[in-house]
């Protein structure tokens, strides 16, 4: 299974944090201060893997973010290697063209999408048509919502 | 505002998280963010109700925060009111803010449950979905406690939809593997299997995970999956014209979902079924088919998607571990992958081939790619890869190319990543030692690795050519040799100090022919080093000085002229200065037979698995080191120097599982080869930092009872050898190591020349049992008594224990009522004509019958009065006999036998413990209270039991331990 997701910039800076299994709010500090210095310290065509502690972290590198994942020792590297990219196409698809921006001013969407792709560490639906469409129809949702709610502004 | 925001678009959040990117300091943003705070605290508490546009922004600012890595201590109810919401967007925020932060032990679990469980109950899938992820990203006990009995329900219910099964099914692996207990296993599980033939590819991926999770845990329940599985996989790999539709991926077919499929495949040995085990067997012949053919693509996408398949066959295959030809073209395969020009693929080669490696199908295979791993190990850009490729060098490592691999470790050696360096000084040690045919070559690959990387190089590994050296004659003038050069060296590691100065110690008469190392050479060689040592390295090499007194008479009056120096005899380190003193004066007063004795060539080491191998496994988690020899997966590399004792060992105690227990109540003698060296140190006394002083098992501490030959030299002066145990004739109860045994079980109760006993034993209420373990080298008859108020099943020994032997036997014992006098157990021997009589008092004391009792500070307070008599209580002041440390007092009154009640004394700093005495008759309750007074260093022990006998011995007892 998938331990955690990290999002984070080239300098550092976390954008999006998913953990699967329970810890600390220290534990996740730590791993998170962990990841970003071993990852960042990467030299260019390195392989995208490595062994740390019990788990193999695989990250990748798109424009200014990387995406690094904890997985535990029996998951498949190159597919998990394939769980970000997808998850990349996924806020590409949603965001159209997304960039960091997108990830900092939005990123309750970015944590939504995730949800319906992964849960508990795991693969939920791989389809990127199933889960835009499910991302959107929620969309459609809000959009109902708000429209009710520029109604009771525009009369209350 | 570079960013749209899409949806709803929250623009008062949109500006707060421009204003934070905007600030130019840390200080800068907390005050931005503490503004933010206040304002949102000011809503959230202010008269007007807030609608729900505004809680939802308010929540969202809030997680915004948190998720900088701020403390977040409010807002939780107002996320929890959003639950309730019935609108999507405010619910989904609702339930983002829960799953971010709210931990499992938080007040409002209640109030979150009931909210999701009416989303679970709502027929909405949109709603239960987000339930569904909830209960997946939070996963708390109380939780599973809810909804694991809905959860299943939905997972299989005809009429759910597919992507609440996909959440529901993942959502219970998630509960099952937080609280697998509270899962239960049921008539779903059969219909959880058949989702593997869903039509819907997202519900069989999702269902796989759960099956496969499962499947780990109890096999023959899932075993009908396999079948299921197969056809499934089959249908995905071999059929050309499948349309998969959205569930192909850059021209692989359903990736994920055939990964998992063969994931779950390796839950389970081979099909027995034939048809099925063929058809399987189809479908990993065509991945590897398909891995020969042109890629449909040029992007990385298809050929990681299209190889993760591969590796994920290829896992299996090794899993399965029954066909020789898929082994052999895996084999091939990874061979392929050794120089594909993507990393990542020569790195999953190297990881995949390692476990290859390791079986009897492949392995030859694998060989035939050693140029190529040596040529990564030496090209390799990424280190991560190139460790990869030294774990594939040491599993691929055999007799027939042994040599070629450890020369091309060393050669990487000199210029690997500090990282690793480490490591691979273990992995060639480990090598060198198992591979060696010649000793010569092990020594000489020792002395590079220590010449190459001394720092790395850690004691297990010095340790281990000294004992090899030692239990190997036809080595020792090579090895003296070896070293003699090696030390000529201007610069040399200390570690090549330590081992140059034992083994010429040893050995170094082998070489003294020799005018060019004569032995005022050596010494004066081993010396020129001295001052440049730490005091570790200084003491050994005095030991070293004091054995080449005894091999070489000439050189004495140079030495005695050292160690008679100032910067020796008042050297400022007691172990230098002690070691200066007795040396120097055993060398003054001793006749040459008794140095010849005392200094006599160490007896060779016990044979044992190299602990080297355990410190490997130890630094790699054991699933990293491939085993190199299969006879050796099930020894346990405990069989360090300093412990050569096997009464110690945790892996020799029987285990506590029931079946053993009941098979260790047959008393049984059990003959196992030991230790023949002289003194084998009692636990606990050597420090880790004094390796040397075993090693040299010159210095074993006095407190060995009579186990250090240096003290029995000076005890038994003048003039003669020491002299075994009085001779016949009633032997004096020896108690010394008594006292010991009060707070622990295991551990040396006697030793002497001849004999060495050891003890473990275990209680239970009423009952024990305790394994005495003779050790030593003589021809011996034990008898031994039945035993005062105790009624004792003893097995009568054998009555021979060979040379370096060590027997054991066993006392089964019922405690009938309260008791003061130990047993003692009484020896006869003989030992070279001489008949030995020894008696040794049995550490059975009365606390060992304690069961301890937790409770209350309530409860035992008023016990503690109820036992307020004045003869029930029993009360001593004594001073501290040792430095006064709670953590080793609280393991004092624990290995006592008492509960230790944290909280119960007012006063923090003292100690307070209850417990039960288990006799056949009675029980007597026991309370105690310790005082300690650190400025006195005093301690005032109290003790109040309903009986005044046993409060008296254990406050004897007790007393004695602090």
């Amino acid at each position: 299974m998938m331990r955690f997701l990290l999002l984070f910039s080239r300098q550092g800076k976390l954008r999006l944090q998913k953990w699967y299994t329970p810890l600390t709010e220290r534990e996740k500090k730590k791993i998170i201060r962990d990841m970003t210095t071993m990852v960042l310290a990467r030299q260019p065509r390195s392989c995208n893997f490595i062994h740390w502690k019990d788990l193999k972290i695989i990250y990748k590198r798109y424009a200014s973010l990387y995406f690094c994942l904890g997985v535990e020792r029996e998951e498949n590297e190159l597919l998990a290697l394939e769980v970000i990219h997808r998850y990349v196409e996924l806020l590409d698809k949603y965001f159209g063209n997304v960039c960091e921006l997108d990830i900092i001013f939005n990123f309750e969407k970015a944590y939504f999408i995730l949800d319906e792709f992964l849960i508990g560490g795991e693969v939920q639906e791989t389809s990127k048509q199933t889960i835009n469409r499910c991302i959107e129809n929620s969309d459609m949702l809000q959009e109902d919502d708000n429209n009710e709610w520029y109604e009771v502004e525009l009369f209350g | 505002m570079p960013a749209v925001s899409k949806g709803d678009g929250m623009r008062g959040l949109a500006v707060f998280i421009s204003d934070i990117r905007n600030c130019k300091s840390k200080e800068a943003e907390i005050k931005r963010i503490n503004k933010e705070l206040a304002n949102i605290r000011s809503k959230f508490k202010g008269d007007k109700a807030l609608d729900g546009y505004s809680k939802k922004k308010y929540v969202c600012k809030l997680l915004f925060i948190f998720l900088l890595g701020h403390d977040i201590d409010f807002g939780h109810m107002e996320a929890v009111n959003l639950l309730s919401s019935n609108k999507y967007t405010e619910k989904q925020i609702g339930y983002l803010f829960i799953s971010v932060l709210v931990n499992s032990n938080s007040d409002l679990i209640r109030l979150i449950n009931n909210a999701i469980k009416n989303d679970l109950g709502s027929r909405n899938p949109t709603f239960m979905n987000l339930a569904l992820h909830c209960i997946a990203n939070v996963g708390s006990r109380e939780m599973a406690e809810a909804f694991v009995s809905d959860i299943p329900r939905i997972l299989v219910a005809g009429d759910t939809m597919d992507s609440v099964k996909q959440s529901a099914a993942l959502c219970l692996l998630r509960l099952n593997r937080t609280s697998p207990d509270l899962v239960p296993m049921g008539e779903w599980t059969a219909r959880v299997v058949h989702l593997l033939n869903d039509q819907h590819l997202g519900v069989v991926t999702a269902a796989t995970s759960l099956i496969t999770t499962l499947a780990q845990k109890s096999p023959d329940d899932f075993k009908t999956s396999i079948s299921l599985a197969v056809t499934r996989l089959s249908r995905i790999v071999t059929s050309a014209c499948i349309d998969l539709q959205d569930y192909t991926y850059y021209f692989v077919a359903a990736p994920w979902l055939s990964v998992k499929l063969l994931r779950l495949l390796q839950c389970y040995p081979p099909p027995e079924d034939a048809a099925l085990r063929s058809r399987l067997t189809e479908c990993l012949e065509t991945i590897l088919n398909k891995a020969q053919e042109p890629p449909k693509s040029k992007k990385v996408q298809h050929s990681n998607a299209k190889n993760a398949v591969l590796f994920e066959a290829i896992s299996l295959i090794i899993h399965h571990d029954s066909e020789p030809t898929l082994l052999v073209r895996a084999c091939n395969q990874l061979g392929q992958f050794l120089q594909h020009r993507e990393t990542n693929l020569r790195y999953l080669a190297l990881e995949s081939m390692c476990t290859l490696a390791s079986s009897e199908f492949s392995h030859e295979a694998v060989k035939t790619h050693m140029e190529t791993v040596i040529n990564a190990l030496k090209t390799e850009r990424d280190v991560s890869v190139r460790q990869r490729a030294v774990d594939l060098l040491y599993a691929m490592c055999d007799r027939s190319n042994s040599k070629q691999i450890v020369a091309e470790m060393l050669s990487y050696l000199e210029n690997a990543d500090y990282s690793i360096r480490e490591e691979i000084v273990l992995k060639v040690a480990i090598l060198a030692e198992k591979y060696a045919v010649d000793y010569t070559w092990y020594v000489d690959t020792i002395l590079n690795l220590i010449r190459i990387a001394g720092d790395y190089v850690s004691e297990e590994v010095w340790y281990r050519v000294i004992q090899i050296v030692i239990n190997r004659d036809d080595v020792q003038g090579y090895a003296a040799k070896t070293v003699f050069e090696a030390l000529q060296a201007p610069a040399c590691h200390e570690n090549l100090v330590k081992v140059g100065g034992y083994i010429l110690g040893e050995f170094g008469n082998l070489i003294a022919g020799d005018s060019r190392s004569s032995p005022l050479v050596q010494f004066n060689l081993l010396h020129s080093k001295f001052h440049l040592c730490s005091v570790p390295t200084r003491a050994l090499l005095l030991s070293a000085y004091i054995k080449f007194i005894n091999l070489f008479p000439e050189v004495k009056g140079t030495i005695q002229e050292v160690l008679r120096s100032d910067s020796q005899l008042r050297n400022a380190d007691v172990e230098l200065q002690q070691r200066a003193v007795e040396y120097l004066r055993l060398s003054c007063i001793a006749s040459t037979d008794i140095l010849a004795t005392v200094l006599e060539e160490m007896p060779p080491f016990p044979e044992r698995e190299s602990s080297i191998l355990a410190k490997l496994k130890k630094k790699k988690g054991s699933m990293n080191v491939p085993d190199i020899d299969d006879s050796r997966k099930n020894m346990n590399g405990n069989g360090h120097v300093e412990h050569n004792n096997n009464i110690e060992e945790p892996s020799e105690a029987p285990a506590q599982s029931p079946a053993s227990v009941v098979a260790a109540l047959i008393p049984t003698n059990r003959p196992r080869p030991t230790s023949s060296s002289p003194i084998i140190p009692s636990s606990g006394i050597m420090p880790a930092s004094h390796p040397f002083t075993d090693l040299l098992n010159l210095n074993s501490p006095p407190a060995t009872g009579g186990g250090s030959l240096l003290v029995d030299v000076f005890s038994d002066f003048p003039g003669q050898a020491p002299a075994p145990p009085a001779a016949a004739a009633t032997a004096e109860v020896s108690e010394d190591n008594f006292l010991r045994f009060v707070c622990k079980n295991n551990g040396v109760l006697f030793e002497n020349q001849l004999l060495q006993i050891g003890l473990k034993s275990e209680y239970r209420q009423n009952l024990g049992r305790m394994y005495v373990f003779y050790g030593n080298k003589t021809s011996a008859q034990f008898l031994s008594f039945t035993l005062p108020q105790l009624i004792v099943h003893a097995k009568p020994a054998e009555p021979v224990i060979e040379g370096g032997a060590q027997m054991q036997q066993i006392f089964n014992m019922e405690c009938v009522s309260d008791f003061s006098d130990a047993p003692v157990l009484q020896i006869q021997f003989r030992y070279g004509g001489a008949l030995q009589n020894l008696a040794v008092k049995l550490p059975i004391m009365l606390n060992k019958f304690f069961q301890p009792t937790e409770m209350t500070s309530q409860d035992f307070f008023q016990r503690w009065k109820q036992l307020g008599a004045p003869q029930q209580e029993v009360q001593k002041i004594f001073k501290s006999q040792h430095p006064m440390d709670i953590d080793v007092t609280k393991a004092k009154i624990i290995g006592f036998g008492v509960a230790l009640l944290d909280g119960v004394d007012p006063n923090p700093t003292n100690f307070v413990g209850a417990g039960v005495i288990h006799t056949k008759s009675t029980q007597v309750g026991c309370l105690l209270r310790l005082e300690p007074n650190t400025q006195a260093q005093m301690y005032r022990l109290t003790l109040r039991t309903s009986r005044d006998s046993v409060s008296q011995r254990l406050c004897d007892l007790l007393s004695e331990q602090f």
